[in-house]
Formats: C-alpha cells, sequence, structure tokens
C-alpha cells in the first residue's frame, strides 16, 4: 500500500529482510512458496515438469478468482464466509436452468447471469450487515447455512453430469498445450483467463479507483474514513457485491473446469481461501492487503494440497501443514506491524 | 442490570417451554416422555460445552471467537484413546483405562486451548486467523493419526455409563456439564478474574490502565476454552463409542448460533452462563422436534440460520428494551 520506502538502517542482512518484509509481507509468502518448491523438485525431479504446472494453475483458477472477493472484503474490514454456498447455489440453479429450459444458452450470457446473481446475494450480505449491526462473520454464517441449505432443500442435491454444451466447451478449451518428452500432453485451461481478468480487474478497483482508497481507509479506520466524507454503508455493500459477483462466476469455472454440477461442492473451501488471502499479507483487521500478494497466497495453499505428496509427505499432513503455515505468517505479520 | 438479565433467563426458559409444548402437539405424548427427555439431556452437553467455549472467547473482547473448538474436541478423544490404547488394555480395567482416556483428553484440551491463547495474546494474532490457524492444525493432525478414518472404542463400560447412563433419572454426562456451567457461571460472576475478564472485553483500554494482565487473562480464557472443547470430545467419545476427525462439521455454527442466542454480545464484555444453557437446551428440544416431525437435516440448517439472523435482527428492534439488557 503505502510504496514508502525507509531507509534501511545500519543493520545486518538479516535485520534488512526483516525490515522489507514488514514493508512486503508477501515476500514471505513468495519465500515459503520458494522452499516448497525447491524442496519438492530435490525430492522428486518428477515434479519440474510442464503437466505438474498446468495442473496446479489449473487448481489455482477457481481459488484466485474467490480469493480476490475476499481480499477486498478483508480490506474493508469486514469477513465473508458464505460465499462458497453463493457460488454453489448460482453453479447448480444456473446449470439447472440452462439444463432444463434453455439448453442452447451460451457462455456469454450463462456469465454475466451468474454474476448477476452472485452479486445480488452479496449485497443482500451487505445489507444484512448494516441492518443488524452484527459482526460479518456471524452474519455471513448464518447467510452461508441458508443459502446452502435452501439450495439442498428446495432446489435439489442431485447431479448434473450433462453439462450444457457452451459450458462444457468452456472447460474443455485450452490456450495451450505442450506434448512432453514422454508423450503426456498437458493443456493450459483457458480458465485461466477469467482469473486473469478477474484479478486485474480487482486490483484496477484497489489501486487505480477513489473506490479502492475508500475501502483501504474503511478498513484501516471506519471513523476516520467516515470523517472524510466515505460513505461506509456503500462500501459495505460495494465489498459484498463484488465478492459475490465473483463467487457466481467461480461456481460457474467450477462446474465447466469439473465437468459436474454438484451442489454439495465447495462447501468447507471458504477457510482455506481466507487462509490464503491472510497469506498473502492481507491484514484481518482491514486495511490492507494486495492482489500479487493473495495470488501468491493462493498458489501456496494450492501447492501444499497438490504437491507435497510428492515429497513422500502424506497427503492427510496437508491441513496441519496449512494450518502451521498460518499460524507462522500471522505471527510473523502480527509481530512486524507491532515493531 | 441483574434485574434485566434474570429477565431474559425467564424468557429463555419460557421458550424451552414453549418447545416442549409445542413438540407434545405435534409429535405426540411420546416427545415429552422420560425417556426422550433423557435423550435430549444426553445430546445437550455436546454442544453445550463448546458453546460456553464460544461464550468465554466473544465476553473476552477484541472479537473474541473461538472457531477450533469442535475440532480441539475430535482431536482431544483421538489422542486420548491411541494413546490410552497403547499403554493400557481396555477389557483388563475399564475403570483405570477410562480415567486414563479422561485425563490425557483433558491434557490435549488444555495444551490446545493454551496455543490459541498464547498465539492471541503474545503472537498477536486476531482470534478468528488464530483459532482458524489451530482449527486446520488440530483437525489436520486428526487426519493424519487415523487416516482420515473413524476409530471404534469398543464397549468401555465406565466410558458408555457415563454416556448414556441415567442416574436418578438424569443422564451423567448431562450432570457433568450443568456442574461445569455451575462452575464456569460461579468463575465469571463470582471471582475477580470474572469480574475482570468482563472489563477486559467492554473496554481493552480503560482495563489496561486499570492494571489489568490482558494477556495472562487472554490466555487464561483460551486454555479454558480448551478445556471445555476436550471435555465435549471425551462426551462425544463416551456417547459413540468412536472418535472422528469431521464428528460434528457444523457445530462450529451451532457454537456461535447458541452464544448468540443465550444473549451473548459477540463485541465482547457481556455473557450470562444460565442464558447460554438455556438456549442450549431450547435448541436442542426444537432439533429433537424437527427430528420427531421427520423433517430433513438440511432444512434444520435452515432453520438455523434464519435463527441467527433473527435473532441479530430481534437484537435491532425495540424488543431489545425488555428481551436484552440495557446497554
Amino acid at each position: 500500500m503505502t510504496e514508502t520506502t525507509i531507509a534501511p538502517e545500519a543493520r545486518g542482512p538479516a535485520g534488512r529482510i526483516w525490515d522489507l518484509m514488514g514493508q512486503r509481507p508477501e515476500l514471505f509468502t513468495l519465500a515459503l512458496i520458494v522452499v516448497t518448491a525447491i524442496a519438492v523438485a530435490i525430492a522428486n525431479p518428477e515434479f519440474v515438469a510442464m503437466n505438474n504446472l498446468f495442473d496446479i494453475l489449473r487448481a489455482s483458477v477457481v481459488r484466485g478468482i474467490f480469493a480476490m472477493g475476499v481480499l477486498v472484503v478483508l480490506a474493508a474490514g469486514g469477513i465473508d464466509v458464505s460465499f462458497t454456498a453463493i457460488a454453489a447455489f448460482v453453479m447448480y440453479v444456473l446449470t439447472m436452468l440452462v439444463h432444463n429450459v434453455l439448453p442452447g444458452m451460451p457462455l456469454w450470457i450463462i456469465m454475466p447471469l451468474a454474476a448477476a446473481g452472485g452479486a445480488a446475494f452479496g449485497v443482500l450480505n451487505g445489507l444484512l450487515i448494516h441492518a443488524l449491526r452484527a459482526p460479518s462473520l456471524i452474519v455471513t454464517i448464518g447467510t452461508q447455512y441458508i443459502i446452502r441449505s435452501f439450495l439442498l432443500t428446495f432446489v435439489g442435491t442431485a447431479l448434473f453430469m450433462n453439462l450444457p454444451a457452451s459450458m462444457e466447451a468452456f472447460g474443455k478449451a485450452s490456450l495451450f498445450s505442450w506434448q512432453g518428452t514422454n508423450g503426456v500432453v498437458s493443456a493450459l485451461p483457458a480458465t485461466v483467463l477469467v482469473l486473469v481478468v478477474v484479478a486485474l480487474a480487482t486490483w484496477f478497483i484497489l489501486e487505480r479507483t477513489l473506490l479502492g482508497r475508500a475501502i483501504f481507509a474503511s478498513g484501516g479506520n471506519p471513523g476516520i474514513a467516515e470523517r472524510l466524507g466515505f460513505n461506509l454503508f456503500q462500501i459495505r455493500l460495494f465489498v459484498f457485491g463484488w465478492a459475490g459477483l465473483l463467487a457466481g462466476i467461480a461456481g460457474i469455472v467450477h462446474v465447466a473446469s469439473n465437468r459436474l454440477a454438484n451442489p454439495f461442492d465447495l462447501a468447507g473451501m471458504e477457510l482455506e481461501i481466507i487462509a490464503a488471502v491472510v497469506l498473502g499479507g492481507a491484514r484481518i483487521t482491514g486495511g490492507s492487503g494486495t492482489v500479487l500478494g493473495t495470488l501468491l497466497g493462493v498458489l501456496l495453499i494450492t501447492l501444499v494440497s497438490n504437491v507435497l505428496v510428492f515429497v513422500g509427505i502424506p497427503s492427510t499432513l496437508q491441513r496441519a501443514i496449512v494450518g502451521i503455515f498460518i499460524l507462522i505468517a500471522g505471527t510473523i505479520f502480527a509481530l512486524r506491524q507491532r515493531a | 442490570m441483574p434485574h434485566i438479565a434474570d429477565r431474559q433467563s425467564v424468557f429463555l426458559a419460557l421458550i424451552n417451554v414453549i418447545v416442549l409444548v409445542a413438540g407434545a402437539l405435534l409429535a405426540g405424548s411420546n416427545f415429552v416422555d422420560s425417556y426422550n427427555l433423557q435423550i435430549m439431556a444426553a445430546q445437550v452437553p455436546e454442544l453445550g460445552l463448546l458453546a460456553l467455549g464460544v461464550t468465554l472467547a466473544m465476553i473476552s473482547g477484541n472479537g473474541g471467537i473461538d472457531l477450533s473448538g469442535i475440532a480441539l474436541a475430535n482431536l482431544a478423544g483421538i489422542t486420548a484413546f491411541l494413546i490410552a490404547r497403547q499403554i493400557l488394555v481396555p477389557a483388563d480395567a475399564p475403570m483405570t483405562f477410562a480415567w486414563t482416556f479422561a485425563a490425557l483428553a483433558l491434557c490435549v484440551g488444555v495444551i490446545g486451548g493454551l496455543l490459541n491463547g498464547l498465539m492471541i495474546a503474545f503472537a498477536g494474532l486476531t482470534p478468528l486467523i488464530a483459532t482458524l490457524g489451530t482449527q486446520l492444525l488440530f483437525t489436520g493432525i486428526s487426519v493424519w493419526l487415523t487416516n482420515g478414518s473413524s476409530v471404534s472404542l469398543g464397549y468401555i463400560q465406565p466410558l458408555d455409563d457415563f454416556g448414556n447412563l441415567p442416574v436418578l433419572g438424569v443422564p451423567l454426562c448431562f450432570t457433568l456439564f450443568l456442574l461445569v456451567a455451575g462452575l464456569v457461571g460461579y468463575v465469571l460472576r463470582c471471582t475477580p478474574f470474572g469480574v475482570k475478564l468482563t472489563l477486559l472485553g467492554s473496554n481493552a483500554k480503560a482495563a489496561r490502565y486499570g492494571g489489568i494482565p490482558a494477556r495472562r487473562m487472554i490466555v487464561t480464557t483460551y486454555t479454558i476454552a480448551g478445556i471445555l472443547a476436550s471435555i465435549a470430545g471425551i462426551v462425544i467419545a463416551s456417547r459413540n463409542a468412536s472418535v472422528k476427525w469431521d464428528y460434528g462439521s457444523s457445530y462450529v455454527l451451532i457454537a456461535i448460533l447458541i452464544a448468540v442466542l443465550g444473549g451473548v454480545k459477540p463485541e465482547g464484555g457481556y455473557g450470562r452462563v444460565l442464558s447460554v444453557l438455556l438456549a442450549a437446551t431450547a435448541l436442542q428440544i426444537l432439533s429433537s422436534l424437527f427430528n420427531f416431525l421427520g423433517i430433513s437435516n438440511f432444512f434444520r440448517d435452515l432453520a438455523w440460520g434464519v435463527l441467527l439472523l433473527a435473532l441479530l435482527a430481534s437484537a435491532r428492534i425495540d424488543l431489545s428494551l425488555w428481551l436484552r439488557p440495557a446497554r
């Protein structure tokens, strides 16, 4: 955020790195990624293959889109745990609608519909939080349960295996494919483009608009932001609306790349997304966070959940490792802020 | 203040009675016979204990919350059983085994709660992030220890009795829950610690200037929450004769729901154990009623979500003047 560089005092290199990390917390995440990647590559050189890299990218897309929404909410000093339920609801209802009623609907109509549906839920979150004047964690836990159980009680629990043609094609589309020496063809999925667009849009909003300033200001110190003339209510509506909008998009991307619409999917994913955003340097109390840092956080989480098996660390330990990363990163960020 | 707080408890007690009567009318007199009442009573402690942990964390203020409760409860049950099995054979000395199991579980609870407290008080993490991290950590260790499958305890008589046997018509685990809740209530209301905790939660800055050792208080509070979680773990293991890493996955929400239903202020500084206890029983009776009527679990979750938001809303409208304490 503040790009002011404080002249490094006469300290050792360790001290200087420590200072740098205070200014750019995402560097710590980057270091964790590099260490993890090197450790994996040494233990198992096969890891450095194009198809693995593409797999990691593919697995990062949905997480990354979610994370952009969570980043904006966290920057404004709130928290949202309902976005996975929103995504599940939007993806399932929309797939059902397209499948049963309008099988020929093209993707350029499906996507905006998903975005609009998600945004509507998000704005509802914002309205509730404002009206109830309750912590956003508790309100969104409530809406998460309502949205998910409404979906499962009243809409349906059956899987959709036959996706509409346009979504199927979107999931299969690749930007670029690569034939490895062992004959394995790996493809960079087109869904990555969605993440790129979403990340650029989020970056633009946060760093290049007055709205972005308002978001950071309201997250950093709501009282002062209000006195500066920012309308906290509108900011809140926007951030939760944005998180919902991205959740809707992420839901469609998830369906398209899994070629399956499962209403039970995505549940429980919200904590690891929040973890990724926090690992990316966003403070949970608001006022800070960068798009690049968040993307690094997502990459780290994906790396941990996808490749640790390569080094013989049992997959059952992934959750514990993510937890330890959060505690370590959180501690380092917190200690730096205090200093 | 006490007058209004009593009114709130009376209100919650009334809700208990109303739901019971509604149950008797809708589901028949079977719903209120002693057998069903005992079943319901035996189901309250798990969630009630976790809700008490959340209550303590919320009272301590500064965004206090404990998301790691059920994860720690499961971890305590799993670790305690795996270790106890190594050193003792359950069939040889069931009583010794049960006590060893309980003691080990409590140790895990203390360690886990201490970790939460240290992370929040000394490492400076917000309670949300700290307990999110430890939730993943505790769950992760449980998955790792059990390879993701459930572990059966087999039939261990003392544990089974503790979980299911009624003494004088009251299930033992419910009696224990009442004792623990009474103790927590006593500590909160009548000891210097409790008074200081409430002060700390309502105004951290004033508390610091008043010489309250905030960090030590936070560590103690989350350690107590950890102990409560491990007691919940013992109850879960006893009642189900098995332990599993993902038991009670929706308990995080329900524990928070019970605390909010019990009038605990999420922003800190206020909470009454009696109200939380009555909220837990009300929710359990309602849940059993849904079961009796054959309503799906999904719909039940929907009801909990709506109830949570409705409660938050009720605190905003004028009803609050007589339902909730003046602020």
